[in-house]
């Protein structure tokens, strides 16, 4: 079997997919924990439509967020308890490429899901379809990099007592210039300015996890499978 | 002469003479830090000039302004002991970077007591939604997060390098997180120390706040000094030189 770079994250990012389609029900808990938590807050805040509109880029990304943060304690729990973590770890195949693969599963299982689900939820915000497609760009570039920081800070934690919340605490203060620049993407739309400039720092956000990321979470299981 | 006799005496050779060494520049270090303390607090809360707008209450910035740098620092010297221990698997760098964290986070909180001390006066608020502020608030969650990741990993020698790849991760964020917040939001006044040319500053009010800056990094050293010799203790404690110092009693050596 060839071995190179392409093989093995088309290998891991398939074996995911594979089981999570095989738990049919566990693929819809991130949207469905996200739609859940988008609907919490007209109940707390008020049915009012213009109020909801002006604070819903908010709320729908502080419910992404939680959705990624939630979700990402099971991206290694699986592995780790069936030892297919320890068999990654003296595989010959490059740990990153694994971390990255693994990173990016989890992209497409919880955070693209959520990003299409945000959609609808923003029509019934009553978001305008010209802030939504700011509002998708920035949710997809946020995602991504959620993700990928994630991804290392789930290796890190995998297994120890307190999981979820422990999880949740290391990972909430390092998603924040993701929350800034992605609720102020939208907020500028909403409110008729151009939204560029916090693209493209979401870009570079992105870009910057791309690069490092995968080596920090290489580096993590490496760590926790000592 | 054999080997076998000496392996695990060079092993453990860096944390023994750490230690001795450490109990020898204990004292001497102590005492720098309380010498620049007594001079930099006469000079902060008598000599200095109060300020011609906010009188005296400026005073607070002898405690609030080193404490503040202090916790960026040690989150940086946890950063670089942290990068070390990764990449050289030394026990010291290990034991120097958890045993910083709670003094670092002590820091923390203290700067942003101190500050809302002062913000309420001042701006008429305990907390504002400031740049400053929030990342200040920001790095106390990094430095608790750290210390819970510590307790809840059991082999202290995991733990330290699990938390060595958070702190670097941290230390990737700070700036970012910096600058996003600042985007954000700002009302803090400006930096008047560490600008470029002359500072704005008064040098009357500027010595006491070096000697003040100077105080606080004598007093980390210090206290990092006992908790590593502590922690030393403790890595080592099935050794026979630990024994050995046990059973020499306190007066011993």
């Amino acid at each position: 079997m060839r071995n190179d770079s392409t093989t093995i994250l088309i290998t891991v990012v398939a074996r995911d997919l594979l089981r999570t389609a095989r738990s049919q029900t566990e693929a819809i808990y991130p949207l469905v924990f996200f739609a859940l938590c988008v609907l919490m807050f007209p109940f707390a805040i008020g049915p009012d439509a213009g109020f909801l509109e002006r604070i819903a880029p908010g709320i729908l990304w502080v419910s992404a967020l939680l959705a990624a943060a939630l979700s990402l304690e099971n991206l290694f729990r699986g592995d780790y308890l069936e030892g297919t973590l320890e068999l990654m770890v003296v595989s010959d195949a490059p740990l990153v490429l694994i971390g990255l693969g693994k990173s990016f599963a989890h992209w497409l299982l919880s955070g693209l899901p959520v990003v299409m689900m945000s959609v609808p939820l923003g029509l019934a915000l009553a978001i305008d379809l010209d802030t939504l497609l700011t509002l998708v760009s920035s949710l997809l570039l946020g995602t991504l990099t959620m993700s990928l920081v994630g991804a290392a800070i789930s290796a890190l934690t995998v297994g120890l007592r307190g999981g979820g919340m422990l999880l949740a605490l290391l990972i909430l203060p390092l998603y924040i210039p993701i929350l800034i620049f992605g609720a102020a993407a939208a907020g500028n739309a909403a409110r008729g300015l151009p939204a560029d400039a916090e693209l493209y720092f979401l870009a570079g956000l992105m870009i910057l996890a791309v690069t490092l990321a995968p080596w920090a979470t290489a580096a993590a299981i490496r760590i926790r499978m000592s | 002469m054999n080997a076998s006799i000496f392996q695990p005496l060079h092993k453990y050779a860096s944390l023994m003479h750490f230690h001795r060494l450490s109990k020898a520049a204990s004292p001497w270090v102590a005492w720098c830090s309380a010498a620049l303390f007594v001079p930099g607090l006469i000079g902060g809360l008598w000599l200095a000039p109060a300020d011609y707008q906010q009188g005296d209450s400026f005073r607070i910035i002898y405690v609030h302004v080193p404490s503040a740098w202090m916790s960026l620092f040690i989150y940086m010297t946890m950063a670089g002991a942290g990068a070390v221990a990764l990449i050289w698997k030394i026990k010291l760098s290990e034991i120097v970077m958890r045993a910083s964290a709670s003094l670092g986070a002590s820091f923390t909180f203290l700067a942003l007591v101190t500050g809302s001390i002062w913000g309420k006066p001042m701006w008429g608020a305990w907390w504002v939604w400031d740049a400053r502020l929030t990342s200040e608030l920001i790095l106390l969650f990094l430095y608790l997060g750290f210390m819970a990741l510590q307790n809840a990993i059991e082999d202290r020698r995991v733990a330290a390098r699990a938390g060595a790849v958070l702190v670097l991760i941290g230390a990737v964020n700070i700036p970012i997180i910096h600058y996003s917040v600042e985007w954000w939001n700002t009302l803090h006044q400006g930096p008047t120390v560490s600008k470029l040319g002359a500072p704005s500053i008064d040098i009357a009010m500027l010595i006491p706040l070096l000697l003040m800056v100077g105080a606080f990094m004598t007093y980390y050293a210090a206290i990092l000094l006992i908790r590593v010799r502590a922690e030393i203790l403790s890595y080592d404690r099935n050794t026979a030189w630990v024994r050995e110092l046990v059973m020499a009693g306190p007066n011993g050596r």
